[in-house]
């Protein structure tokens, strides 16, 4: 029996198949359980040096693949944009192949430009791991919300999830969207049309204009950041008025039938997007998304990581334990 | 064309039979059920540990520890298997310290299993003793590593030695597969 394989890259949901994203998840169950030891490290990637390589500011996300990397024993080394080279008008090429000049094995890549992952991806040989690029997809983040739903419910086929807030400028709402779907959940959007991209609905998503909509139609709620430069950008009159109107608060969660399973990718503007009490509530499975995000990554890591065909091939041929 | 001839080398009674015995020796190596505890390698080895406690439960009246491994994760060959293994569950819920933890797992081959096995176990801790339980050793080592206990010894070069346990192959046998031209 040959497990699907993820290729070289993970470059976003869009292009991966339903059975890579169940053997993603699947994969990411046993390494739940490596965080929880007291020595949280396998040897299962010693001697692999992977760079991290973040154009764009991020706390949790650097952090929760260093740990992961670190966990599974491989070295690490982190480039940011500024204290870079980059700085210095190097070019993105010119910096990765400088990297692989000295022999790394794997890009984790964060940069402002949608396909950044995919153009490395073409012209080096490592593997590359889109962190996020631009508003396109940030995919580690779709698998991690997939596996915190999935922990919840015991599937995702048939689930009703309604990403809230700004669609438009959301790498996240489009992972969660293609992953969603593939995996045969019903998807919703809700947010002001100045937040929603024209033709969303294109994708196969139902459209929600007023948050009680939301809550009423849905089984889980993902809700997103407000990122508050679009405020000085005209996507929205203030905060407040944003919060009266898609406030996602204890009140409005109480007139639906049901529970709702409350997630935010983080980091989250409290009073924004988001009541305290909503956030801090007992639906809320925020830092669970954060845990699941150390496994999804070890997970990716784990499946990208050495194997080349070939070298599998030969090792068959000469291999007398045929035992499994 | 290639053929697959198998022969039974134990059925579910002789399986039956080795894993009594194998129960007995287990409490024998442990000194009692005191400080002794069970880890099985996935994915057989899991279910012949959670026999065997069964039969010491039985004579003994104890309750020994049990523990699941996989060693997927500390395999030295991870560069050349292709694609990636699905790795199975770990869990080893009590402290291995100061105990005497006795590996089960159903064959006994090359030992590269088994060397993978006690690093991972050294992560959890450190046990006063670790000891090495097969339902099958079927010799051709690969590395300088022996079990205390042994359900049955076979040579088997160039064949394959499958063990069959009902929990996931729905009934206990030992068999050797040949492929015959």
């Amino acid at each position: 029996m040959t497990p699907p394989s993820l290729g070289k890259d993970l470059l976003g949901l869009e292009k991966l198949t339903a059975e890579q994203i169940h053997l993603v998840l699947d994969t990411a169950e046993p390494f739940k359980e490596v965080s929880e030891r007291a020595i949280k490290k396998v040897p299962t990637l010693r001697g692999k040096t992977i760079v991290n390589l973040f154009f764009e500011a991020s706390t949790r996300t650097r952090i929760s693949f260093e740990f992961a990397e670190k966990r599974l024993s491989a070295d690490t080394v982190n480039i940011g944009s500024t204290g870079s080279s980059v700085q210095k008008g190097e070019t993105l090429v010119d910096t990765a192949r400088n990297l692989e000049a000295m022999r790394i094995d794997m890009v984790v890549m964060r940069h402002p430009s949608s396909g950044a992952a995919k153009f490395l991806g073409e012209r080096i040989r490592s593997n590359v791991i889109n962190a996020g690029d631009g508003p396109h997809e940030h995919p580690t983040q779709g698998l991690l919300d997939l596996l915190t739903i999935r922990d919840k419910f015991g599937k995702i086929d048939g689930l009703r999830v309604c990403i809230c807030g700004d669609i438009l400028h959301s790498r996240v709402a489009r992972s969660n969207i293609w992953g969603l779907l593939k995996l045969g959940a019903e998807v919703a959007v809700c947010g002001p049309q100045s937040l929603l991209p024209r033709g969303i609905e294109e994708l196969g998503v139902n459209v929600f204009h007023r948050i009680e909509q939301a809550i009423e139609w849905g089984d889980v709620l993902n809700i997103l950041r407000l990122q508050l430069e679009r405020m000085s950008a005209g996507y929205i009159p203030s905060l407040r008025e944003y919060y009266r109107v898609f406030g996602v608060t204890v009140e409005r969660l109480e007139a639906a039938a049901k529970d709702l399973l409350i997630l935010h990718p983080g980091p989250m503007n409290r009073g924004v997007e988001i009541d305290s009490r909503v956030a801090d509530g007992p639906h809320s499975v925020i830092l669970s998304q954060v845990t699941n995000g150390v496994a999804i990554r070890m997970a990716i890591l784990y499946l990208l990581a050495g194997g080349e065909p070939a070298l599998a091939e030969a090792a068959k041929r000469t291999n007398r334990e045929g035992l499994e | 064309m290639h053929s697959v001839h198998t022969r039974t080398l134990l059925d579910s009674a002789a399986i039956a039979r080795a894993l009594d015995r194998i129960s007995r020796e287990v409490v024998e190596l442990a000194g009692g059920t005191d400080h002794l505890a069970l880890v099985g390698i996935q994915r057989r080895g899991v279910e012949l540990a959670e026999r065997i406690a069964r039969l010491i439960a039985q004579e003994e009246g104890a309750d020994v520890p049990r523990g699941a491994m996989d060693i997927t994760l500390y395999r030295d060959d991870l560069q050349t298997v292709g694609p990636r293994p699905i790795v199975g569950e770990t869990r080893i819920p009590f402290d291995v310290e100061g105990l005497c933890v006795v590996i089960v797992d159903d064959v006994l081959y090359t030992g590269r299993t088994v060397r993978a096995a006690l690093d991972q176990l050294a992560d959890f801790g450190r046990p006063s003793r670790i000891g090495l339980a097969v339902l099958v050793d079927r010799g051709e080592r690969e590395l300088p590593i022996q079990a205390d206990i042994i359900g049955e010894s076979v040579t088997a070069p160039g064949k394959r030695v499958d063990v069959l346990v009902s929990e996931v192959d729905g009934r206990d046998a030992v068999e050797l597969v040949e492929a015959v031209k």
